[in-house]
């Protein structure tokens, strides 16, 4: 297969050249902290509790396109596809903390999970109070009792916007990290890769699927999913991804839930409103209702081509933090 | 034929592990795209390009300082899950050269155990998981046994045991990683942080045969 076309300078400066221009559109309400690739908020209330939220680069607009008010405060970012380095996690966290503690949010990665941990270590040196909560969304990675086995993909936009909201309003970290624990146990989530996604300073795919193939469960970084299939219908596919989204939890009829349609990257909106006709279909089938839905681009791969799929259950408590109005460039609502 | 490094041999050793590394890049780039994402050869080759500009400083002048100033330039600059643990491996290593200041059998053998110890710790891993650690622990304990035989031996020791480790991982069904979902699918294929590990050894092995 042919490697992909980018629209690039110097690939080894694909990272620093982007958080550029990111910082460049957030029109002065984030700035790029010196030496660092580290985005942070400027308008951090004194008294907050503090989230940062970070992870490898080139799944924009997440994390660094995340960060505003009632969203993350900071965003350490890493090389493309790679965790964030300790000494970046703990300059971003000194750069957001205001006194009352830094929350970590995250995806459950071997990479991020050492980095974040290592950047504790060299913050309590400081006295700073840091929690981590780390997403793991991805019903395709593990089992239900492997909780701490599967991989965080796009149930991390649910929980920055719960846990954002949370931190603004919230006046401890205890509270603050108690709300994204809940967020954490009530969000389930599924993927479909449809053709792969490259690296930039590699300029290769990321692996191979045939033109007639589609990967069920595959990973956002192309880890291999529960199965490799031909290709099918819109509908198969939505039927396929509930079946095991729905049973993970499980949801049950009288639930209420936010739903989350992701593009991975190359995936057309046409494509993705037709998976959710048939969704709502089977909500409403097994009588559960949708306080919201979001259908759009927030975590990509790259080119990759496919969708995934993300329903969190929802209390009064969880409807309010993720109801405030969000401002961030790759999320905002009113 | 002293069987020692002194602070200067040792800075030089570490540019050509670096060196080598680097050169290296497309072998790790193309073991990792097999059964990861790809991106393990640029990120070796962003911390060992780092690397040796660290070599340059004050701080890396003594044994110790080298393999710490090499170690702090992967954890900065290699990042996600490699830069964590090879940069574990060459900080915590660097701490068996304080005493003496230089790098003889015993010392090069101790570094390799306490950087294996400091990798186990942070990765919450165990051998057989086809990681770096299947390659650095067989290495290790090759190392500790030829030691008495001089530097050259046990550097080549190491390496050899690396290898095995290498090979061995083939066999080895990834558990922990990126990987980890291919299960099966990840037979076959040699784990490219082991690879690495040999790698880096090997150019070790080379820079003091005949020391």
């Amino acid at each position: 297969m042919a490697n992909p076309k980018k629209i690039l300078n110097d690939v080894k400066r694909v990272v620093p050249e982007m958080i550029e221009g990111l910082a460049l559109a957030n029109d002065g309400r984030v700035y790029k902290l010196d030496g660092k690739p580290a985005l942070i908020r400027k308008d951090i209330p004194d008294g907050k509790v503090a989230l940062l939220i970070g992870g490898g680069s080139g799944h924009e607009p997440l994390f660094h396109g995340f960060v505003g008010k009632n969203m993350g405060d900071g965003a350490a970012c890493g090389n493309v596809f790679a965790a964030p380095s300790p000494d970046v996690i703990a300059a971003a966290a000194k750069a957001v903390h205001r006194g009352k503690g830094v929350l970590f949010l995250y995806g459950n990665y071997a990479g991020d999970n050492m980095n974040f941990d290592m950047a504790v270590e060299l913050l309590e040196d400081d006295g700073i109070e840091v929690r981590t909560v780390r997403v793991c969304d991805d019903v395709a990675a593990a089992p239900p009792e492997r909780m701490h086995d599967r991989r965080g993909i796009a149930g991390d936009i649910y929980m920055i916007k719960v846990a954002g909201g949370a931190a603004s309003e919230l006046g401890t970290l205890d509270e603050v990290e108690r709300v994204a624990r809940k967020a954490q146990g009530w969000v389930r989530s599924m993927g479909v890769a449809v053709s792969a996604g490259s690296i930039p300073e590699t300029g290769k795919l990321t692996f191979e699927l045939a033109d007639d193939e589609i990967e069920v469960g595959m990973g956002a970084h192309g880890e291999a999913g529960i199965a490799r299939q031909k290709l099918k219908s819109a509908d198969a596919i939505a039927d396929e991804l509930m079946d095991k989204i729905l049973a993970d939890l499980p949801f049950k009829r009288g639930d209420e839930v936010a739903l989350m349609i992701n593009n991975l990257g190359a995936t057309t909106m046409m494509e993705m409103l037709i998976v959710n006709r048939r969704i709502r279909a089977i909500l409403e089938r097994e009588g559960i209702s949708v306080h919201r839905t979001d259908v759009g681009t927030w975590l990509t791969v790259q080119e990759m081509a496919g969708f995934s799929v993300t329903l969190m259950k929802l209390d009064d408590e969880l409807k309010r933090y993720l109801d405030m109005p969000a401002e961030s460039l790759g999320y905002s609502r009113m | 034929m002293t069987g020692t490094l002194d602070a200067s041999a040792v800075r030089d050793m570490m540019r050509a592990v670096a060196q080598s590394l680097i050169d290296q890049t497309d072998v790790l780039t193309n073991a990792d795209l097999t059964i990861g994402d790809g991106d393990h050869g640029v990120g070796m080759r962003r911390g060992f390009e780092a690397a040796l500009i660290a070599l340059e400083a004050e701080e890396a002048a003594s044994a110790e300082g080298a393999f710490k100033a090499v170690g702090t330039a992967i954890l900065s600059n290699t990042g996600g899950a490699a830069g964590a643990v090879f940069g574990t491996l060459f900080r915590a290593g660097s701490k068996a050269f304080a005493a003496s200041g230089v790098i003889d059998d015993a010392s090069f053998a101790t570094a390799l155990e306490e950087g294996l110890a400091a990798v186990l710790k942070r990765g919450g891993v165990t051998e057989g998981q086809k990681t770096m650690v299947d390659a650095l622990a067989p290495a290790s304990r090759a190392a500790r046994a030829a030691v008495g035989q001089g530097l050259a031996a046990v550097t080549a020791a190491a390496t050899q045991g690396a290898l095995d480790g290498v090979e061995a991982s083939k066999a080895m069904i990834a558990t922990t990683g990126k990987a980890r979902s291919l299960g099966e699918r990840s037979i076959g294929h040699p784990d490219p942080g082991a690879i690495s590990v040999s790698l880096i050894l090997k150019a070790m092995q080379d820079f003091t045969a005949g020391a």
